[in-house]
């Protein structure tokens, strides 16, 4: 099962190297990792990805933990969070079907950000789920280039 | 007054402490052995840098302090990373400082340029490549603080040359605060109830202790905690002298190669209590297999080795003299009856005549009740782990975790340092001495009355012994086809040489070795097919012993 971690390091350089090094040493599987400054410049925030049991992710978080420069790790898994990804992607689109495309992008609250002859680049943000049904509507029009980000995490505040 | 970076360190580890560094030159460190002139602190030069590593190990791990080796870039640095992966795996807590190329070099394949940040990362606790001579009080108190507290480790920092040229005002830092480091001191009520509830119902229950115990300081708290349960107490190699070994409650080391007692005892208990242990595979067989009928209860600063390999039903996260310290309180509330065990004879049959459990027992028998013993890796060890007993921490010091051949004779460089009023014995087989090697010079020209005593059998036996059990005694790679004359190799060191030559001379050559009270060493033939018995094969539980 994928799990989510948010994990607060140390705004240190070799910060992300100790823990990329510490999943690929230890066998763990990294399904996406993001990495950004937060609101204090002192420390980043990781929110990483994880494919793995219950006891894995036991052992992931521990063993984040022990590294001096990890902060906090919490698992967001069973959280309520809101969960996005940035998608960027190229499609083939001759004149004819600009417009299908744009008609398609709308109801997925997508944006067509660049036009050229022959394609255009389709910007989308949203949850895993939701970009993945982007791409699949894209795929028959012809697929020229995909940039996305991993998935960021934030837990919904108290309401 | 305005120093410079490398006058800034020496200044920072005498603020720690320090009183002695195991070290070798190069051009990155040029001016922190310069600084190091004008210091009071002891400075040991080695043979190899891997020797500092490792004898740092054994000052450490003799003295409870944190050791302190330093070696250049690039070949100094790399050459130090089996002992820093060494002490990283017995926890030992170890300062290593590396000498780096000038940071504007840095990234460039500089003469003698390595990324040691890069490589020591999966082996140390933390380690700092240092960028500002100003940073550099800070980090030297955070990584002796790191060193030492909580799980000890080993720490590294890398300082560019001109760092250590860099002059600034120095400031001593005292106060170490890491906001993202704090170890959990004190275990948690709820789990210390429920480990004294099961404790106290358990009618046979067995205590294990690892290198924690000796790490916390707690001897005499396991002591108490036995007297309180009845427990009977098995040990890990790392354990070894925490508890005393003459104790008639101690059923020896537990394992792969453990005493048939203790296994017997650990398959057969209804309560485990792990002590600053961590479950190695060497230790558990079979972890499906293991202690079968035993609840267990884990206690372990370290909150990563609680459940990664043996699932556990009461997990405590503290220091074991504050864990021990809680629990022998409410015992002593609850549970007044002392329960009455039968000790199972743990006497182990030897034949009489030139093997080493035989010879072994001739030597304790002999050496002076304040004798640390090391070792090097191999048949010899667990011979040693299994028939040399051990009365007190701090007593057997040996590569646990990582099995580094070669440690043996830096380590006792370091404890006999250390302790220069004990008598320090390395054992060792002709393997082993052979990575050892280069300290000898080191021992010898600091006149040291190290005691090395050499069992050897002309081949690698313990993978020979891995041959005869797994591949069908087909022996491959193993044997030393020429004998090295060992004596002379004594006199080329201007040591003491003896060599035993029948078994009728085992007590008056050791008898010779303790009196002279000179460096020696001390040769004894042992047969080749001597195999280090019994044994726990691959994939069985610990009761099934050949």
């Amino acid at each position: 099962m994928k799990h989510t971690l948010a994990v607060l390091v140390e705004n240190h350089p070799g910060v992300l190297s100790r823990v990329s090094g510490l999943f690929s040493r230890r066998g763990y599987n990294i399904s996406s990792l993001v990495v950004s400054e937060t609101e204090d410049s002192s420390v980043s925030r990781m929110t990483i990805v994880v494919d793995g049991d219950e006891k894995i992710i036991e052992q992931v978080t521990k063993q984040l933990n022990k590294l001096i420069d990890v902060i906090k790790v919490s698992d967001v898994t069973h959280d309520e969070t809101v969960d996005r990804q940035l998608l960027l992607v190229k499609v083939n689109a001759d004149n004819s079907a600009k417009g299908e495309i744009a008609q398609l992008m709308d109801i997925f609250r997508a944006r067509i950000i660049d036009i050229g002859k022959k394609s255009l680049i389709v910007e989308a943000t949203g949850s895993e789920e939701k970009i993945d049904a982007i791409i699949k509507s894209l795929q028959p029009f012809g697929i020229l280039e995909i940039v996305k980000t991993g998935t960021i995490s934030m837990v919904r505040g108290a309401k | 007054m305005e120093l410079n970076g490398a006058q800034i360190l020496v200044k920072a580890l005498e603020e720690q402490g320090v009183d002695t560094i195991f070290g070798y030159p190069g051009g990155a460190v040029l001016e922190i052995f310069d600084a190091l002139r004008e210091s009071s602190i002891r400075q040991i030069l080695v043979r190899h840098e891997q020797g500092g590593a490792h004898a740092a190990s054994g000052y450490a791990r003799a003295l409870g302090k944190v050791g302190v080796c330093v070696a250049t870039s690039g070949p100094g640095a790399t050459n130090l990373v089996t002992g820093i992966a060494t002490a990283y795996m017995d926890s030992v807590p170890l300062v290593f400082i590396t000498g780096q190329v000038a940071k504007a070099m840095v990234g460039t394949d500089a003469f003698q340029e390595v990324d040691i940040t890069g490589i020591t990362s999966p082996i140390t606790k933390n380690n700092y490549l240092v960028q500002n001579v100003q940073d550099l009080p800070k980090i030297i108190a955070e990584a002796f603080y790191i060193a030492k507290s909580g799980r000890p480790g080993p720490v590294l920092i890398d300082i560019p040359r001109d760092v250590s040229m860099a002059k600034c005002q120095y400031n001593p830092y005292r106060n170490v605060d890491i906001r993202s480091y704090k170890p959990t001191l004190k275990g948690h009520p709820t789990m210390i109830k429920k480990a004294v509830k099961i404790l106290g119902e358990a009618s046979s229950p067995v205590i294990c202790i690892g290198g924690g115990v000796i790490n916390s300081g707690c001897s005499a708290e396991v002591q108490e905690v036995v007297e309180l349960t009845g427990a009977k107490v098995v040990s890990t190699l790392m354990g070894l002298g925490a508890y005393p070994g003459n104790s008639q409650t101690f059923q020896g080391m537990l394992g792969t190669y453990g005493n048939k007692a203790a296994n017997l005892a650990v398959q057969s208990c209804d309560c485990f209590l792990a002590l600053g242990m961590r479950f190695d595979d060497r230790v558990v067989g079979n972890p499906e297999k293991f202690a079968p009928e035993a609840q267990i209860i884990h206690i372990d600063i370290d909150p990563a080795e609680i459940g990664k390999n043996i699932p556990v039903d009461v997990p405590i996260v503290g220091d074991l003299k504050n864990v021990l310290q809680d629990i022998i309180k409410l015992l002593k509330k609850d549970h007044k009856v002392r329960k009455t065990i039968n000790f199972p004879n743990r006497n182990i049959q030897i034949n009489e005549g030139l093997n080493a459990p035989w010879v072994l027992r001739n030597l304790q028998r002999v050496a002076p009740s304040n004798t640390i013993v090391t070792t090097d890796v191999g048949q010899h060890q667990m011979w040693t782990a299994q028939h040399y007993i051990f009365n007190q921490p701090r007593t057997f010091i040996s590569s646990g975790g990582l099995g580094t051949m070669g440690y043996g004779i830096p380590a006792a460089l370091g404890a006999q340092l250390a302790m220069p009023e004990s008598t320090v014995v390395a054992i060792t087989g002709d393997g082993s001495f052979q990575m050892g090697m280069p300290e000898l010079g080191t021992i010898a020209e600091l006149e040291l009355p190290i005691k090395i005593v050499i069992f050897n059998n002309n081949t690698l036996g313990m993978v020979r012994q891995l041959q005869h059990y797994y591949c069908g005694q087909r022996y491959s790679f193993v044997d030393f086809k020429k004998t090295l004359d060992f004596m002379m190799l004594a006199k080329a060191y201007g040591a003491e040489g003896l060599r035993i030559e029948k078994e009728a001379d085992v007590t008056d050559v050791f008898k010779e070795t303790f009196a002279n009270r000179k460096f020696t060493i001390v040769e004894c033939p042992i047969n080749s097919r001597d195999l280090v018995n019994p044994i726990v094969l691959a994939g069985n539980g610990l009761e099934e012993m050949v």
